[in-house]
């Protein structure tokens, strides 16, 4: 197939019936290989590796922490070229998935947060530092709650969708400027980053592997909760037109 | 456009209300802050820029449900909109006329206000550069902000958690700017940062929010 069939194919999901098939067939799959996948990689992650020799067990927390992290800016990403499909396109599965994901971020962010805090009382002897990646984290949820916010400020579903969708493109800007502006505002406690594809070295091999499974078992269960979301949102979007027609008709 | 901003100024120094209240909001929270923190004039120098930044930030903030709401109950915002004149200058001029009855009396007290904190002698100049320069950025955000939330009876708290965290990096720059001119450390970085904030903010962001403004008056 070439790529422009592959587009095409990609946009047959814009229709709400096609979306709702596909992901209720694939939906079993994804949640079944993420509840694998945490499963394993979290029981490897806590019991079958050994202790750091600096940090000991707390160490372990790295299997939810980087995770939700890399899940909290992943969701934004994804809400950003949603919403850009629907200001481009007028798809609505695409303005509903985006609605369906903002609170997966929310949680996310919250469980990234949450563990750091955990992990750096014993570790840095503090739970909240004004370091700049916890700054711009709690920046990013202060934008996620504003994104809730206006989705649920707005009745017209179309007008919501308008909105939502130029204040994620505009705080997509001003969260990157406020990463880099918080860089330069303090100087960081917080260790660089754990994985990249451009370095030699990342965490050992055998802290390396059950982080791998576990960052596979947030982004497979990430997937299946925004299917099933939108699913939920194009149901209720459904309801409201039936209702509404029922009204007009009696 | 100079009619309209013409028209706007003197709405806000004539309809009573709008123009002085900043101005006493930012007054107040100086005088408050003394009363939290306490009287020690070591420790209110230490905190008075990012005291007098955050002051006129939420000064800023508190007059920007007015900004659009009151145009847009009156239908007059239904006009601008059919008005031969660009919605994007439209949003620009609104901008300008918040910043002037808003952002610049904030400017000029300011200095005033950095006495009663006991600012630091060289820090005033820095102050008042550093807000000249930093609130157009926080003027034309809150117009972005007052044309999405322009629509709902009761915008004004979610304008606020909307336009609050898109302050962030004009807040950062603006009251660095400030502590650095307060403690005599060179300020180029921060200010040019600054200024290039603000300038991107003017030059992009009246078109997204004409942009939020169309899909209101939709």
């Amino acid at each position: 197939m070439s790529i422009a069939a592959k587009a095409n194919a990609l946009w047959a999901y814009a229709n709400p019936k096609k979306f709702l098939a596909t992901t209720e067939r694939v939906l079993p799959f994804f949640w079944a290989s993420a509840a694998i996948s945490l499963v394993v990689g979290l029981v490897w992650g806590f019991f079958f590796t050994p202790d750091d020799y600096k940090q000991g067990s707390t160490v372990k927390i790295i299997y939810l922490h980087v995770p939700a992290a890399l899940m909290a800016i992943n969701a934004w990403l994804m809400m950003l070229v949603t919403s850009l499909v629907w200001l481009v396109r007028r798809h609505h599965v695409s303005a509903l998935a985006a609605r369906a994901a903002a609170p997966v971020g929310i949680v996310m962010t919250l469980i990234a947060l949450a563990t750091g805090a955990i992990w750096g009382q014993p570790m840095w002897g503090t739970w909240w530092a004004w370091d700049p990646r916890l700054t711009s984290f709690l920046i990013l949820f202060l934008f996620y709650l504003g994104y809730v916010a206006l989705w649920e400020a707005i009745e017209n579903p179309d007008t919501a969708a308008d909105l939502t969708s130029v204040l994620c493109l505009v705080g997509s800007v001003f969260a990157l400027l406020s990463r880099y502006a918080v860089n330069f505002w303090n100087q960081g406690l917080h260790q660089g980053a754990s994985l990249s594809l451009d370095k030699e070295e990342n965490v050992a091999d055998v802290f390396f592997f059950p982080l791998l499974v576990c960052i596979a078992g947030f982004v497979l269960l990430f997937i299946a909760l925004v299917f099933y979301r939108t699913g939920t949102e194009i149901r209720a979007r459904r309801i409201k037109a039936l209702l509404a027609r029922e009204r007009v008709g009696s | 456009m100079t009619a309209l901003l013409l028209r706007d100024l003197r709405l806000a120094f004539r309809a009573g209300g709008g123009f002085g209240l900043g101005l006493a909001f930012f007054l107040i929270v100086t005088v408050l802050v003394p009363f939290a923190v306490g009287p020690q004039s070591a420790l209110l120098s230490t905190i008075a820029p990012g005291v007098l930044w955050l002051g006129a930030l939420l000064a800023c903030l508190l007059s920007l449900d007015r900004l659009l709401a009151l145009d847009w109950e009156d239908g007059s915002l239904d006009l601008l909109a059919t008005a031969p004149l660009p919605l994007e200058s439209v949003v620009t001029i609104k901008a300008l006329a918040h910043w002037i009855t808003t952002g610049l009396p904030l400017v000029l007290a300011a200095p005033f206000l950095g006495v009663l904190l006991n600012l630091a002698p060289p820090g005033f100049l820095w102050l008042v550069v550093s807000l000249l320069v930093g609130t157009p950025a926080l003027s034309v955000v809150g117009t972005f902000g007052a044309a999405l939330t322009v629509g709902l009876k009761r915008g004004g708290l979610l304008l606020s958690l909307l336009v609050l965290p898109l302050y962030v990096p004009t807040l950062i720059f603006g009251a660095e700017v400030a502590r650095r001119g307060a403690v005599g450390m060179e300020t180029a970085t921060p200010l040019l940062f600054l200024g290039g904030i603000t300038a991107a903010c003017i030059a992009l962001l009246p078109f997204a929010s004409a942009a939020v403004l169309r899909v209101n008056l939709r």
